[in-house]
């Protein structure tokens, strides 16, 4: 579904503290499937995924979605790309303060013009997919750790996009919460979501939710296996 | 509903929200920026229908005052001229008139003095203009004295006020007989102050003032246009004084305008790196401050213009009063029939409400054409 084609990433280019984040990356994401990017901190893992997900362009390399080429495109274009084909969960989750958790919802989809009623019926089903219904008037900054990781989710779902993309998802979460994120990761991943995380939290990456690990170490790939016992139609 | 309208309407509820997120701060603004729109309205307003009140007053007077000048001084015109005056072609009417300053020590003001010959009043009586009935505490009736030039004591009874709709032009008139009028200030019979002409063709007026000034050379004739452009002079005089005195209330708003829009807080730039990195377009994020800009310049705008036309029609711009009406001892005291020009409203809206909405987006735009991925390093 994304194909990366050495990807190297430099910040700061030309200066004294140049620094080169991802160093030739080649990887391919497979569709409908939960791919995760693991690796110690400042191993490239956000970096890579802000290229997988064009929130960020790389310096040199070829990004490819769904076959076509996407590395040249203007802004206007990627923004387009992102909020058609991609959801995003941040690890601070990045709600907007003073809005209610129905109104963060559906702010991704602000832009499309979608009648308001269309708008709300589809962001109830999805705080009601993740128990949260009864919470749906609460102002963000009232909801605890795991409700407003949800609304992130929803939020992130509101547009109906094909890949869902998440930054160190349990960073803030305790283990109940994160076994509870898990079994959201697996509700959307059998309805046939691409998903690609970051993540460090042994629960998460040797979970049987994830069907590949991509492990980053020094902006480079050093390995990459199946996170879970491969069925027929799985591959990484 | 179409999406592009239904996207506004999106962006409007959201821009409202985020107001309201930052009340503290918005409602300080807002504030601060209705004010300065109240003072320039108020200054604006007030000047323009000073102005238009002027040009109503004056409407009535002769198109030509003749005055007599001897060595560069005003002289009373002898009887004699009214006569070479009425065999210049194109003079209608021709009315000697009888007027002179006569300055009051008790209430150290100047009241004008005049003879209207139109208007019958008996020998001994007087009709005062409002300031006088103020300043002297006078009401039809009583008795008043005034010291002539000569030291003579005139003692006259007040018959009329004059009504307070006509202040503007009678705040210090003081009207009396033609007979006490030449006894006080011993002006000689067949002598005038000046002489007010009528013209049959107002084409023609500047062609009888040239004929006037050849035929009597040494007259001044002084036109009804020219009047009204130097009433308009004063008040653009007065209006731009009033703006200047202000400048610095004016320069400290746009200072404090420019710090609180265009200085973005760490909190907003976060904002708008979310918006994009979650589907907002630079275009939207910079629609959505346009919206937010938009609001805040057009209710401060909406706030001051209303406060100002409340304070200069409904109160009497007490706050200006004095600047922009005169020097005088005796202010003339009126309130003004409301008066508001399209031109005013433009200037205002656009050296308040462009200058803002501006302050904004410029910031906004260089905000939100920044990569989203900082925000996944928030």
């Amino acid at each position: 579904m994304i194909e990366l084609k050495n990807i190297r990433k430099v910040f700061n280019q030309g200066q004294h503290n140049e620094f080169w984040a991802l160093c030739g990356i080649d990887l391919a994401i497979p569709e409908q499937q939960v791919t995760a990017l693991r690796g110690p901190s400042g191993s490239g893992k956000t970096t890579l995924l802000t290229i997988l997900g064009c929130l960020a362009r790389p310096t040199e390399g070829r990004v490819r979605l769904k076959g076509e080429d996407i590395s040249g495109l203007p802004e206007r274009f990627l923004t387009e790309i992102r909020r058609q084909t991609f959801g995003f969960v941040f690890q601070q989750f990045n709600l907007i303060r003073g809005l209610s958790a129905i109104e963060n919802i559906i702010l991704p989809a602000y832009p499309l013009g979608l009648p308001r009623k269309h708008l709300l019926e589809k962001a109830e089903a999805l705080l009601a997919d993740v128990a949260l219904a009864h919470r749906r008037e609460a102002k963000v900054e009232w909801l605890s750790g795991g409700e407003q990781q949800r609304v992130a989710i929803c939020r992130a779902l509101i547009n109906d996009p094909e890949i869902l993309i998440a930054d160190e998802p349990t960073a803030n979460l305790d283990t109940k919460l994160a076994t509870e994120f898990l079994g959201i990761l697996e509700r959307l991943a059998a309805q046939g979501r691409t998903i690609i995380l970051t993540s460090h939290d042994p629960l998460v990456v040797e979970s049987s939710v994830v069907d590949c690990v991509v492990t980053l170490r020094d902006g480079r790939i050093v390995d990459q296996t199946e996170g879970r016992p491969a069925s027929a139609e799985r591959f990484c | 509903m179409k999406p592009w309208i239904a996207k506004q309407l999106y962006l409007i509820d959201y821009t409202l929200a985020s107001l309201s997120r930052r009340k503290a701060k918005n409602l300080s603004l807002l504030f601060i920026y209705a004010l300065l729109v109240f003072v320039l309205a108020s200054v604006a307003l007030y000047t323009q229908a000073l102005r238009h009140e002027a040009q109503a007053v004056l409407a009535g007077s002769p198109e030509i005052v003749l005055q007599r000048m001897i060595a560069g001084r005003h002289d009373l015109i002898p009887a004699g001229y009214l006569e070479k005056i009425g065999r210049i072609r194109g003079v209608q009417k021709i009315e000697g008139r009888l007027w002179g300053y006569y300055y009051d020590s008790v209430v150290k003001a100047n009241y004008t003095f005049m003879a209207p010959r139109e208007m019958n009043i008996a020998r001994g009586e007087i009709i005062v203009g409002p300031a006088l009935e103020r300043s002297r505490g006078l009401a039809a009736g009583n008795g008043i004295s005034f010291r002539s030039y000569t030291g003579e004591l005139h003692t006259f009874i007040v018959a009329e006020v004059l009504p307070e709709a006509t202040e503007l032009a009678s705040a210090d008139l003081v009207l009396m007989n033609e007979a006490d009028f030449r006894a006080f200030f011993k002006y000689p019979d067949g002598h005038f102050t000046d002489v007010a002409l009528s013209v049959a063709n107002p084409q023609e007026v500047r062609n009888v003032a040239v004929k006037l000034m050849n035929a009597l050379p040494d007259s001044r004739p002084i036109l009804r246009e020219e009047v009204l452009r130097t009433y308009a002079s004063i008040f653009d005089w007065r209006e731009g004084l009033m703006l200047a005195l202000l400048a610095a209330a004016i320069l400290a708003f746009c200072i404090l305008a420019w710090d609180k829009a265009a200085g973005l807080s760490a909190e907003e730039r976060r904002e708008i790196g979310i918006l994009k990195a979650i589907g907002w377009e630079t275009g939207d994020v910079i629609q959505m401050k346009f919206w937010e800009g938009l609001l805040i310049s057009l209710s401060a705008f909406l706030l001051g213009f209303l406060a100002a036309y409340g304070h200069v029609f409904y109160f009497g711009a007490p706050l200006f009063e004095p600047v922009l009406k005169g020097w005088a001892v005796l202010y003339p005291h009126f309130s003004l029939p409301p008066h508001i020009d399209g031109l005013t409203i433009a200037t205002l809206a656009f050296f308040t409400v462009v200058p803002y909405t501006a302050a904004v987006l410029v910031p906004i735009w260089r905000a939100a054409i920044t990569d989203p991925d900082t925000v996944m390093r928030a």
